[in-house]
């Protein structure tokens, strides 16, 4: 498809949303550059959809040398995760299905975004997720089975967000972006930038979709980012879909080129290119930590399933567009760079899909056997000190089912 | 500096400072905070002897102010932030109840929150639209959140330093027309609070009937106990300090002793924290009571033009009328 083809596709499906008319001044520049497609020239891309390496180009130049710096093992590493991270993300749809979850967001398609951001990020790094962020949080060690309590309805997050620096999901669309924020403010105050000790200079990533970008709390947080100069990448997965709402409803200008507006780089890369969302996330961080201030990072992908297990994407869009994506598929691609390039063989591939049964069993098994909560727990944590109404409230509850237990019930 | 005359602004401005001064991780944001030293000049002089990474000028945006402060707590600050005006929390209102109020509980404890939202609060200074607001009842309904008030120099000066010590997130709301009102203030940096951050005063012991006030009504509501004094009735006025929690026992305690309660302030009475004054005053004072319990506030409107607003607001003949209303009993 050429470019002029893809402006026009992208022209058709805004007829009736938005009709620019010539006072309303030059044509958006997502339409010129044709930026609803995976072939805009300014994505930076690095394996094809079959896998093959593709040349060096003006695009893609800049993290050109991280690439070539990326050993076979790193290859393996990352398409065992891209593997393992959607068995997970399979393993919480099932289970919600099966009545096990209450609900699941799925990452199908976006693997390759999650896994490449995350492998990018350092141990002191901090990370803010949304609520699909499954391959963040496996890159950051986070137990895949800490995921599902808050889908399962038992906590509203069962990870300490300090331990592997990956703070709780984020439900309202972009809040998490300001606490990044914040957070980063916190390192540049702390020092801890720009000193040129790799173990010490630490940034921070925070994650949203394409809807995210049209809140306010994300626009704020690019405010407060470029005004402090702090040490924060913005990474918007645009899988192109807000539920039901394409990109043509969230915005004009597309979220990369945005960024300038605000005072920062914005890069557009091709989110189901493990390669390529790695070499660019770790470009943006070693600047942020170096003390050259923020970016954002556009990861072009798509979301294959639905919005979340209580949605139903065939009311809005196309099985034909998802079976052109499915060619793009992370995993596919991945497997044949590695192939074409030896950096693995069959046995490795064959090990790596073992390993993803028995973390499918092992996730089943934690979720099925996770305990509820003793009910009065609900009143702990409330506050930090003593809190008077929560502790008479809970000597009620306590009373109350205590009652039941002297009349010979379950208490 | 002990038995000093103080304005509720500088009582402030020295607790603010003594909190910076004891702790490096104490950090004031907010729109105008450091080189104006904030609308009400509270932080005056603060980001000069502090610096500007303490006392950080931040852009016009509510929600990226609290929002960036959840951040800075999360990586072990103590914020305390500035919203300049009550009317103008709103964009913020979804950080805080969304995020600030929740975090510790959904952390399981493992992340705490501890920082201060100031919020100059209430009318009677002749402001614009969205400059008067009194929207305690908000923030008091959300769990997780404290929230808290002071009516005095002493009180700024002390609680400001204890909401910046507390772990929990605090919602700390400042009578705006009370600012620049002087008293008599200890100040001592040895020293320590005559009353925890979350304990009720009794400001005048009476017998006849209690006032229950808070904020900018304390005063007011002092001055009625006067007048009523005059015509030989005996009030007892009780400065809540604490919205949430409530204190409750010293609440019951005078009310029981007085058997007659008017809950007074500036918010309008409808879902106000009067209704639920009045409501745990009825479970627990019930047999105690002689008359039931009265709510004097604003009336159920949005908060009028300044030329309304000594009409809205509760005046000391107003409380008077709602003494007489009780007593009639």
């Amino acid at each position: 498809m050429s470019d002029n083809e893809v402006a026009g596709h992208a022209r058709s499906r805004m007829e009736g949303a938005f009709q620019p008319s010539p006072e309303m001044g030059p044509t958006p520049p997502s339409q010129i550059y044709g930026h609803f497609s995976d072939e805009n020239p300014e994505m930076v891309q690095f394996v094809d959809a079959d896998g093959n390496r593709l040349e060096t180009n003006e695009t893609n130049a800049p993290y050109a040398k991280i690439v070539e710096e990326m050993t076979s093992e790193d290859a393996r590493i990352i398409y065992r995760d891209l593997v393992l991270v959607r068995r997970i993300d399979a393993e919480g749809f099932a289970l919600q299905r099966q009545g096990e979850l209450g609900l699941w967001p799925s990452l199908f398609g976006q693997e390759a975004a999650q896994v490449g951001a995350g492998r990018a990020l350092r141990e002191q790094d901090y990370a803010f997720p949304g609520y699909r962020e499954h391959g963040v949080a496996w890159c950051r060690g986070v137990p895949p089975e800490n995921l599902l309590g808050m889908f399962r309805g038992v906590n509203h997050g069962g990870w300490d967000s300090n331990e592997n620096n990956f703070h709780l999901y984020t439900i309202v669309i972009g809040n998490q972006m300001l606490h990044a924020t914040g957070y980063a403010m916190g390192i540049a105050a702390d020092g801890d930038m720009a000193t040129g000790d790799p173990d010490r200079d630490a940034a921070v990533m925070a994650f949203t979709g394409d809807g995210g970008t049209s809140q306010g709390d994300f626009n704020e947080a690019l405010v407060f980012a470029a005004v402090k100069q702090s040490p924060v990448v913005f990474f918007v997965q645009n899988n192109q879909w807000a539920i039901s709402q394409p990109n043509e409803t969230q915005f004009i200008i597309p979220p990369y080129q945005r960024a300038r507006g605000f005072g920062f780089p914005g890069v557009l890369v091709d989110g189901n290119d493990p390669l390529a969302t790695y070499a660019v996330a770790k470009d943006a961080l070693d600047k942020a930590r170096s003390g050259q201030g923020p970016t954002l990072i556009e990861a072009y992908t798509y979301r294959m399933g639905a919005h979340t297990t209580s949605d139903d994407p065939s009311k809005y869009r196309s099985s034909a567009e998802v079976e052109i994506w499915k060619e793009k598929d992370p995993i596919k691609r991945m497997r044949g760079f590695m192939t074409e390039r030896n950096h693995a063989d069959e046995e490795f591939f064959a090990a790596v899909d073992a390993e993803a049964d028995e973390i499918a069993v092992r996730v089943r098994k934690a979720c099925q056997e996770m305990p509820d909560p003793e009910m009065a727990t609900m009143f702990d944590h409330q506050y930090t000190d003593h809190h008077p109404l929560v502790a008479a409230e809970r000597e009620e509850f306590l009373a109350y089912h205590a009652g039941f237990a002297e009349e010979g019930g379950q208490a | 500096m002990s038995g000093t005359r103080l304005s509720l602004a500088k009582g402030l401005n020295a607790g603010i400072r003594a909190a910076m001064d004891k702790d490096p991780k104490v950090v004031l944001m907010g729109e105008d905070v450091g080189t104006l030293g904030g609308v009400f000049r509270i932080t005056e002089g603060l980001q000069k002897d502090f610096g500007e990474h303490r006392v950080v000028d931040t852009p016009l945006a509510e929600s990226g102010i609290v929002g960036s402060a959840v951040g800075l707590a999360l990586r072990g600050y103590r914020p305390v932030v500035e919203i300049q005006f009550d009317g103008f929390v709103y964009p913020a209102f979804d950080q805080i109840v969304s995020q600030v109020a929740k975090m510790h509980a959904r952390s399981l404890g493992h992340l705490k929150l501890p920082m201060v939202i100031r919020i100059p609060c209430g009318g009677g200074i002749g402001a614009v639209e969205h400059h008067s607001e009194s929207n305690e009842a908000y923030f008091a309904h959300t769990a997780g959140l404290r929230v808290v008030t002071c009516s005095n120099a002493a009180d700024g000066y002390w609680m400001i330093q204890q909401a910046i010590a507390s772990d929990d997130p605090v919602i700390f709301f400042e009578p705006k027309r009370r600012y620049h009102e002087r008293g008599e203030t200890e100040i001592d940096e040895g020293g320590t609070a005559e009353l925890g951050l979350y304990e009720s005063r009794v400001v005048r012991e009476g017998t006849d009937a209690t006032l229950l006030c808070y904020g900018p009504m304390v005063k007011t509501c002092l001055q009625a106990a006067e007048a009523a004094a005059e015509e030989g009735r005996n009030l007892e006025v009780v400065d809540l300090r604490t919205l949430s929690p409530l204190d409750l026992p010293t609440i019951m305690e005078s009310v029981q002793k007085t058997r007659r309660a008017v809950i007074v302030h500036e918010a309008q009475t409808f879902v106000g924290l009067g209704a639920e004054i009045a409501a745990r005053v009825q479970e627990e004072c019930f047999y105690h009571l002689e008359a039931p319990v009265l709510r004097v506030g604003g009336y159920n409107l949005p908060y009028p033009p300044s030329r309304f607003e000594e009409e809205f607001l509760p005046t000391l003949d107003r409380v008077l009328d709602a003494v007489d209303r009780s007593l009639a009993h």
